[in-house]
């Protein structure tokens, strides 16, 4: 090891190193410091709570694989049991079809925030943010139409009136945390989107909670929560609905 | 990877210039991701609508299904500038959730099987 090596001032910044991909990840691990290299703390930390809400998420498909998959009575086939009736005649699954499209334009006004956010566009980033929020809010918003529509039909978590009764326990447990993280996603996004607005991270105000100066790395941060939520959706969609 | 993540901005004058590592593209790129998931959801949207069954059904979900989550990914949440390092600490271990898929989709066609055999056919 040489001198200048053990000189952190000395060390070219870690995004100048030479070398290939997987040199620069051999070396990122080894350097006996922090491991990912130009990724803040609360960016690292917002990854590693994803990838957590990943393996729950997951493993509630492949409880819901399971139980498909080991009944010997029919599923209920979701394309009926979402459709709706538009003008006289059923539309299969048009309800979870808009639902889908509520999240994805979503998904595109926080990406657009975040953009808006490191051009200091306050304005901007902050009313992208309230439109991600409508969204979402919306999102949610038909889901409860949704369960309020199925609960109606007779759709409990042990029984429904179109075949195995797992469907209803796989539905609620699936939609329903789904449903929650789209919630909370909101409120943070109002909470955040008020911040933005008032300027906080231009003034260095101090948050009310953690009474600590924020930066506009946080509508990334918020923006990285809000996509996975959608990306979660693109399984649910998948998976629950089209299968 | 050092080019991409630093698109130099024109029309801000007020902005001070941001760091090398900043998560900052051009709006055009996203608005083409955001087009892209709009037409990939219409069409899965019409797997279900046009009634494709069996295989080919299964096959266009799951192409239209990656391909939605991978634009999201590498796109919308950056990941596509993200070094190495970060890249395989987060989507290595969900692959092995792949591998819980398996065990249980061997241990539920056991379950299925003795279902028909001991319950003759009832849940």
């Amino acid at each position: 090891m040489t001198e200048s090596s053990l000189d952190p001032a000395a060390a070219p910044p870690a995004q100048a190193r030479p070398g290939s991909g997987w040199r620069r990840f051999a070396a990122d691990w080894a350097s006996d410091q922090t491991s990912f290299k130009g990724v803040s703390w609360g960016k690292a930390m917002m990854w590693v709570f994803l990838l957590s809400d990943t393996f729950v998420f997951g493993c509630f498909l492949v409880a819901y694989m399971t139980a498909r998959m080991s009944t010997t009575v029919p599923w209920p086939n979701p394309s009926e049991v979402f459709a709706l009736e538009i003008g006289g005649t059923e539309v299969p699954l048009i309800l979870i079809a808009i639902m889908t499209f509520v999240l994805i334009s979503s998904s595109g006004t926080m990406a657009l925030a975040v953009h808006y956010g490191y051009l200091r566009d306050r304005r901007k980033a902050g009313r992208l943010m309230l439109a991600t929020a409508l969204f979402g809010a919306c999102f949610v918003g038909m889901q409860a139409f949704e369960w309020t529509k199925l609960i109606r039909e007779g759709v409990r978590p042990w029984t429904n009136p179109w075949g195995a009764p797992q469907f209803g326990s796989s539905f609620f447990m699936i939609t329903g945390f789904h449903g929650t993280h789209v919630t909370i996603g909101v409120i943070f996004l109002l909470v955040l989107a008020r911040k933005v607005l008032r300027g906080d991270y231009e003034t260095g105000r101090r948050g009310f909670f953690t009474s600590r100066r924020g930066r506009y790395e946080a509508i990334e941060i918020m923006g990285l929560y809000w996509h996975f939520v959608d990306l979660v959706w693109v399984f649910i969609f998948a998976f629950f609905y089209l299968w | 990877m050092v080019e991409t993540t630093a698109h130099a901005k024109v029309g801000a004058p007020a902005a001070p210039p941001l760091p090398a590592d900043t998560q900052h593209h051009p709006v055009k790129l996203y608005l083409a991701v955001w087009g892209w998931l709009f037409v990939l959801s219409a069409c899965s949207y019409l797997v279900d609508y046009i009634g494709l069954q069996g295989w080919l059904r299964w096959t266009l979900i799951v192409l239209f299904m990656l391909l939605k989550a991978g634009l999201i990914l590498a796109i919308f949440m950056h990941m596509a500038w993200e070094r190495l390092t970060l890249i395989y600490a987060i989507l290595l271990p969900p692959l092995l959730v792949m591998v819980f898929v398996g065990i249980m989709a061997s241990e539920a066609n056991y379950t299925l099987l003795t279902r028909v055999l001991y319950y003759g056919g009832g849940n």
